[in-house]
């Protein structure tokens, strides 16, 4: 049942927290995704852990967190480690399902710029850069993304590779991850403010879903290449009564992240 | 008995930080030394390296001030709230270089993991520290001392980053003795390896504490004073960051920084009647007002104790 007027970020949110069903363990970015997380964790994925890169182990914010290091993720949580272990034992070790990341840019393969537009030594636009994506790229076992689309953000070239995605193409992809080592298997969903994206078996990024309201045109308009359709193209079920409570009265209820 | 380390912020500057160090004042989110980072501005260094793994806003007013000519990082951003507008101005060309604007800040750029695995291999006396980040990215071209190397055991390639050893290392905790053995609770960044990796160390406290508080609990014990050279006792010396169980972030100032910063003399007008005006951090806290500052309290949440045991 839908639950009335929603915006284009509670809808990203929904969308995203639905996904997380049966993941046990998420890599917690601070934003859209902390909300995206939180509302899983009252809905589809009682049971999932919250890890926050400042080193957070179990966090059960009481409020929504300011930034990734709020006091309010450290009280209360089964764990405070330091960064080494964080991302030694935890990340790099293998124990995260999911991580979340955004960008300024993301290629059809998924592979994100959270750098620099323009040239390395002479940006344009000087983004902030890794932080913790390019390793959360590398272990995470799988990769939510989740960013706005437009023509500036989906392009058909990235100007810098901060984290990879499916290099340039499934078939790379899946020889360098094996060769190499890494545990992370790469990219599986990107959700926007206008749909649902998963990767198919050549690696590129294919629409499932376009949220209510939301034409195909629209969303060609904001890629930079001829994106592919799933053939049984769907509509994202709409925000229901419940998850617009939880966000707005539990989890956001300032609308710092979702108006 | 040791020797007590106790010195004003104005003197332990004065002493242990010198033109041209490499300066790492740590804490992830938690535990800033703005404190610090103000006086290092007042004394007017001149040509430090500041490394950080989030410059925060923190090195936003020291490069704005014109202390570094190098910034070492992972992430570069005024954290849930937007950007550093003095460190891209000074990055980008269309803002820094020419005539009348400012000299470009020269940046070295790791990741998280590289910046934390840079600190290690510093305290541990290694040549690198290996991690398997950086694969099939744009980082190496980048940042040339990130470097591919293969297992010596034939199991594949990972990738090297050097060793980091500030000259200075400049910790804010809760509590410390005289001496310098320090405890902090929270967030604990990678504060201890930064400490370790240093020349130098300097500790920041909300609290100077007898040697037999910690010892009542030295699992708390993150430094010993072994390697501390001054202790500096300043309250709220880490507003607008905060002090898990003391204070919180005061997220007005992040929000309020991101007008502040976008604008060149703005900022410096800042700088003028915030740290050069202003002859400390009592100064600071007075001008900010208790009113402010209590809002900032958090309620109590103490840890149930355990027992050490006793072993004559």
């Amino acid at each position: 049942m839908s639950g009335g007027a929603f915006s284009q970020s509670e809808m990203m949110i929904v969308a995203a927290a639905r996904e997380l069903a049966g993941q046990r363990v998420c890599f917690v970015g601070v934003g859209l995704p902390n909300i995206a997380v939180n509302l899983a964790q009252r809905t589809v994925a009682p049971e999932i852990e919250l890890v926050y890169e400042s080193g957070v182990f179990g966090a059960r914010p009481a409020r929504l967190p300011l930034s990734i290091g709020d006091p309010t993720i450290v009280s209360g949580a089964t764990a405070v480690t330091s960064m080494y272990e964080l991302f030694s034992f935890y990340l790099q070790g293998g124990l995260i399902d999911v991580g979340f990341l955004g960008a300024a840019q993301i290629d059809r393969f998924g592979n994100l710029n959270s750098t620099v537009i323009g040239d390395y030594d002479a940006p344009a636009t000087r983004l902030p850069g890794s932080g913790g994506a390019c390793e959360i790229a590398i272990n995470a076992r799988q990769v939510f993304v989740i960013m706005r689309q437009s023509k500036r953000s989906f392009v058909e070239k990235i100007d810098f590779r901060t984290s990879p995605g499916n290099l340039g193409g499934a078939e790379q992809s899946e020889r360098i991850r094996r060769e190499q080592g890494w545990l992370g298997r790469g990219p599986s969903l990107v959700v926007t403010d206008l749909g649902v994206w998963h990767f198919g078996e050549d690696g590129e990024m294919q629409v499932d879903s376009l949220h209510p309201g939301v034409t195909l045109d629209q969303l060609r308009d904001t890629v930079g290449w001829e994106p592919k359709v799933a053939p049984s193209l769907a509509t994202t079920p709409a925000a229901t009564a419940e998850e617009l409570r939880l966000i707005r009265e539990e989890l956001d209820p300032g609308g710092a992240y979702t108006r | 008995m040791s020797t007590s380390k106790v010195a004003t912020m104005h003197d332990a500057i004065a002493e242990v930080v010198r033109d041209g160090d490499t300066v790492a004042i740590e804490g992830f989110t938690h535990l800033i030394s703005f404190a610090a980072g103000h006086e290092i501005i007042r004394q007017r260094k001149r040509d430090l390296t500041l490394a950080r793994l989030t410059p925060d806003l923190i090195y936003d007013q020291m490069i704005a001030a014109g202390v570094a000519r190098k910034l070492i990082f992972s992430w570069l951003g005024n954290p849930g709230v937007g950007g550093l507008g003095a460190i891209r101005r000074r990055i980008e060309p269309a803002t820094s270089g020419g005539a009348g604007q400012p000299s470009r800040l020269e940046i070295e750029e790791y990741s998280h993991f590289g910046m934390v695995g840079r600190y290690t291999a510093g305290a541990a006396n290694l040549p690198f520290y290996p991690i398997r980040s950086y694969f099939e990215t744009d980082m190496p071209a980048a940042n040339p001392l990130i470097r591919e190397i293969e297992s010596p055991y034939g199991d594949g390639k990972v990738y090297a980053v050097p060793p980091l050893k500030p000259d200075v290392t400049i910790v804010h905790a809760q509590r410390a003795d005289a001496s310098g053995n320090t405890q902090i609770w929270g967030l604990l960044g990678c504060q201890k390896e930064a400490a370790f990796a240093a020349e130098r160390v300097i500790v920041v406290v909300e609290e100077l504490v007898d040697e037999a508080v910690i010892r009542a609990d030295p699992n708390r014990t993150i430094l010993p004073g072994l390697i501390v050279d001054a202790v500096v006792v300043e309250p709220f010396g880490a507003h607008p960051s905060y002090v898990q169980g003391a204070y919180d972030r005061d997220n007005r100032f992040y929000m309020d920084w991101d007008a502040i910063t976008k604008d060149e003399d703005t900022l410096q007008a800042w700088l003028g009647e915030w740290v050069y005006g202003l002859a400390d951090r009592a100064a600071y806290a007075e001008k900010l007002g208790a009113e402010r500052i209590e809002r900032l309290r958090p309620g109590p949440a103490p840890s149930g104790s355990v027992d050490y045991g006793s072993y004559r």
